[in-house]
């Protein structure tokens, strides 16, 4: 490809690697191959009460690679790239491949289809942060958490890292793309102790980006993470009860996530999701809409070609409330008898899976102020933690941390308790959705309120 | 049993000059302690769906980690290429946390230590195993689950082994390796009846022979339990919400300790006086019949290891003893800070990771009820089995655990199966409601995995039954 100047890589070099890795497998007999390699390198610093308590720094590469005889495949990765490794990784993998089953929909993609096209999506900064850049970053950060209230007397650190990595994927089709990234992020937990000695409380708050200059400043990141901690303070139980329940925009990213889940074309195939068989059907109130897009400028899920080649692009999977696309890569679109949708995510070592790109749901029209107004009673949801959820059936109870809300304000803090429904209610039941869509990561969404879940107490 | 081979520098290709040289580097004046870890690790994984085994995925990974302490300040660097330039440099980064010139004196290594324990000497590696033996395990779990019942409609297993090899060698001299070999298999089935469909969950494994898993009919009772929980979840019906008395089945429910409490004992948040249970020790924080120990030495177990991650030996160590806080769970750095003893706890995913003080297996042992009277005694409550994940809050306390498996009890009989619920309780307040403790002391069978700070580590739990007086159920009907 025309970016052939990746710092990260001599990328001529191992472009003639890659080639020679699918050559050999083919003169081992196989009748297709892919291979990738993953380039790495990161600096990350954690400080604790203003002292340096970790710094770590590394640099990694792998190789993966993916062979098939007929509808036989298997794949395999090393980090050691030498000469006689390589060759011994090939001879493996074609006797691995060998032992297994034939598998009608397995191969590489249709070769018409490979990517063709590598729009610079605004992935890669080349800044590069010292050490002592990343110290007094992390430093400035939890100071503003210490310095705004007195209630905060400890910390379990604040993180600094900054990363590149670079991504070369060849196949025998003749497809050879690459791509390189960066990312940066700040946060920091303090720890507040109750002044009425009714325990300690932590929290945390982050910045994340492709860019460095898109990072928050470190006193925003402090100051919030001070502000979510101490809110938490004199948390009480609540007795059970079924009530108006509003997502906050860090935990409806989470069922958002549970939806991308449920959407994976192999979950639906395998039977092993809740959204089987729903395909143009109403899933939700008729104000959402929710997509994955590949290509968004920044994305910290952006990229121009997916785990096999193809191209990235924006799918809508929930459009006016109705369920319009599942994610797919090759194979699993195989198996229900559609197209990919770009959603392939392939790490070194395994076989491609889909997952999302840039995940989210579009903004509404109402503040998170209006959302909160709407209730009467109800809780407002900051943190969620545990595994309750079950992907077959849309079973939802896991465990919560949040705010009563009374006539429409917050009035104080609540914990020990779950909440729980079914997914399908949970997303039919959405009531607003807010007008605060920020992208923290892959998977995004403004504050939502659902309009009633169990919630459990006393 | 042959001996394990002893693990030793030739095995990485490396000279005794050249380590010496990279510990002498990184061991600058203000640097208190420095290790280099060496790993080499071969992992395979076949799995199986739609009856046929598709899958055959194999990862050979290399490297080293470079650490030097300094106070409480950690140096870490890492790289996947062992050369004696490498090494040079992860040196440099890592002693860049003590400001101080760099070392120039090489550190002879003198104590070449053998293993403490051999917990898991195997006659056969997991590398020799051939991928057609494994596709056949596999191919055995599908026909027992579809032939369970014929509302399975899929089956998903997946059968995966590690070889890991380590060596650890340190400032003070220590050089020691180890051998660690696991595996583990698990079986997901997919029930449907009238347009319901649920699924069910086993699995086991452990540091052991590829022959364990058939014996005792170890892989077709795990398909029939996987397809026994799918079939089972078809009749559930909604979980209750609020606070009632639950009894926890043996065994995997012992998560209940690794989320509850374990967590907290770790010492890097007590040095730090973050968890729940810091400055608790010698303090009254279970009921008087429970004892809970993490124990590293048990032959053949998924948690147990020879020694940990930085070459300490492992050990049995009572955490808590008829209700008394005793011990944290330490790694080198926190049990110095905190002057107490190295418990062997000190462990990292890989050479990518620092090293954190982290669980082995962790259980209560027995006490002296029986099984049948604890359910007995409970008028209107929920009898929990098997369970999901769990997570924990270290600095509040609060944990969760999700039960995959469990029953209403009414006046005293086991009843009707629930649908998944969440359980939620305080760490510090929830062993103190321990009222029962049954003598059917058993460990988990293999599977579990923990996970801190991004890094994942193979851990065991276990647990007689017992009865908590009351924790909150987060079902969904009121009760």
């Amino acid at each position: 490809m025309s970016d052939a100047s990746l710092s990260l890589f001599e990328s001529d070099h191992l472009t003639r690697l890659a080639q020679r890795i699918l050559a050999q497998a083919r003169a081992q007999g196989a009748d297709a191959a892919e291979v990738m390699i993953a380039e790495g390198d990161s600096v990350e610093v954690q400080v604790r009460l203003g002292q340096v308590e970790r710094l770590s720094k590394a640099r990694e590469k792998g190789l993966g690679l993916r062979i098939f005889f007929g509808q036989r495949s298997a794949s395999a990765s090393t980090s050691d790239l030498t000469e006689a490794s390589l060759e011994r990784l090939v001879a493996d993998t074609c006797a691995m491949a060998k032992a297994v089953a034939e598998d009608a929909s397995s191969g590489l993609p249709d070769a018409e289809l490979m990517a063709k096209d590598f729009p610079d999506l605004d992935v890669y900064d080349p800044t590069t942060l010292t050490i002592d850049q990343e110290i007094r970053l992390a430093r400035q950060a939890e100071d503003a958490a210490m310095q705004a209230d007195l209630r905060i007397t400890n910390s379990e650190g604040a993180d600094c890292a900054a990363g590149h990595s670079a991504v070369l994927l060849a196949n025998t089709h003749g497809f050879i793309g690459a791509h390189r990234s960066s990312s940066y992020s700040l946060s920091v937990t303090p720890v507040a102790v109750d002044p009425q000695g009714k325990g300690m409380q932590r929290d945390a708050w982050y910045t994340v980006g492709r860019k460095f200059r898109a990072l928050d400043p470190p006193e925003t990141v402090g100051r919030e993470a001070a502000r979510r901690t101490v809110r938490r303070l004199g948390a009480r139980k609540i007795p059970t009860q079924k009530v108006p329940v509003v997502f906050d925009p860090e935990t409806a990213r989470s069922l958002l996530g549970h939806l991308a889940s449920a959407v994976s074309g192999y979950a639906v195939y395998k039977g092993a999701s809740f959204l089987i068989g729903q395909l143009g059907k109403s899933l939700a109130p008729e104000f959402i809409d929710i997509y994955d897009d590949g290509r968004l400028p920044g994305g910290l899920g952006s990229r121009p070609f997916d785990g096999e080649g193809l191209p990235t692009r924006k799918t809508p999977v929930v459009e006016r409330g109705v369920l319009v696309n599942y994610l797919l890569d090759t194979y699993s679109g195989r198996k229900l008898g559609m197209p990919s949708t770009g959603n392939a995510a392939r790490s070194i070592g395994e076989s491609p899976t889909v997952a999302p790109t840039n995940f989210y749901l579009a903004p509404g029209s109402a503040s998170p102020e209006d959302i909160l107004r709407s209730v009467k009673q109800g809780l407002y949801v900051t943190e969620l933690i545990g595994f309750g959820v079950n992907m077959v059936t849309g079973d939802y109870s896991r465990g919560a941390v949040g705010i009563w809300i009374e006539n429409g304000e917050l009035a104080y803090p609540v914990e020990e308790i779950t909440i729980a429904g079914n997914l399908k209610r949970i997303f039919a039941d959405i009531e607003i959705v807010g007008n605060d869509l920020v992208f923290r990561g892959r998977i995004a969404s403004p504050t939502i309120k659902i309009r009633e879940m169990m919630v459990a107490g006393e | 049993m042959e001996p394990t081979a002893v693990v030793d520098l030739s095995y990485f290709s490396l000279q005794e000059r050249q380590i010496q040289e990279a510990l002498g580097r990184v061991k600058a004046r203000d640097v208190d302690y420095a290790d280099i870890y060496f790993e080499s690790c071969t992992a395979e994984s076949v799995s199986m769906e739609e009856g046929i085994v598709k899958r055959a995925v194999k990862s050979i990974s290399q490297g080293a980690g470079v650490r030097a302490i300094a106070g409480e300040k950690t140096g870490f660097a890492y790289s996947d290429e062992l050369s004696p330039r490498d090494l040079a440099i992860a040196a440099e980064t890592a002693r860049y946390i003590a400001n101080s010139p760099q070392g120039e004196t090489p550190i002879a290594v003198t104590h070449r230590q053998p293993l403490p324990h051999n917990l898991y000497p195997l006659k056969r590696p997991l590398t020799e195993i051939a991928t057609a033996e494994r596709v056949n395990l596999l191919h055995l779990i599908d026909q027992e689950a579809r032939r369970y019942d014929p509302r399975i409609r899929n089956v998903m297993a997946s059968f995966s082994t590690e070889h890991k090899v380590i060596l650890v060698v340190n400032s003070e001299g220590l050089l020691i390796g180890d051998v660690q070999p696991l595996s583990r298999l698990q079986v997901t089935c997919i029930a449907e009846d009238k347009g319901n469909r649920q699924s069910g969950t086993y699995g086991g494994g452990g540091r052991v022979e590829f022959a364990f898993y058939f014996e005792e009919d170890r892989a077709r009772r795990y398909a029939r339990e996987a397809a026994r929980q799918a079939i089972l979840n078809l009749e559930a019906v909604d979980a209750p919400a609020g606070v009632m008395p639950v009894v926890l089945g043996s065994g995997w429910p012992g998560i209940l300790l690794h989320e509850a409490i374990g967590h907290g004992l770790e010492a890097d948040f007590n040095r730090r006086k973050t968890s729940a249970f810091s400055e608790l020790i010698g303090q009254q924080v279970a009921s008087e019949v429970c004892t809970i120990v993490d124990d590293g030495t048990i032959p053949f177990r998924r948690g147990s290891l020879n020694i940990d991650d930085e070459g300490t030996p492992t050990s049995s160590t009572v955490l808590i003893e008829k209700g008394i806080l005793r011990a944290y769970m330490t790694d080198r750095l926190n049990a110095r800070l905190l002057g107490i003893p190295l418990t062997g706890n000190g462990r990292r995913e890989d050479f990518r990771s620092v090293v954190l003080p982290r669980m082995t297996n962790t259980f209560m042992l027995a006490g002296e009820s029986e099984p049948e009277d604890i359910l007995r005694s409970v008028k209107k409550g929920l009898y929990a089995v098997s369970f999901g994940g769990g997570q924990v809050d270290i600095t509040s306390g609060k944990f969760v655990f999700s039960a995959s498996e469990a029953y209403l009890i009414e006046d005293g009989r086991v009843t009707a199966p629930i649908k998944g619920a969440t359980l939620i309780g305080n760490g510090p307040e929830i062993l103190r409601k321990v009222s029962m403790v049954g003598h059917d002391l058993r460990l988990d069978e293999g599977i579990g995995t923990c996970g801190k700070d991004g890094q994942s580590v193979p851990v065991g739990v276990g647990l007689p039954t017992i009865r908590v007086d009351e924790i909150t159920v987060g079902g969904t009907v009121a009760s």
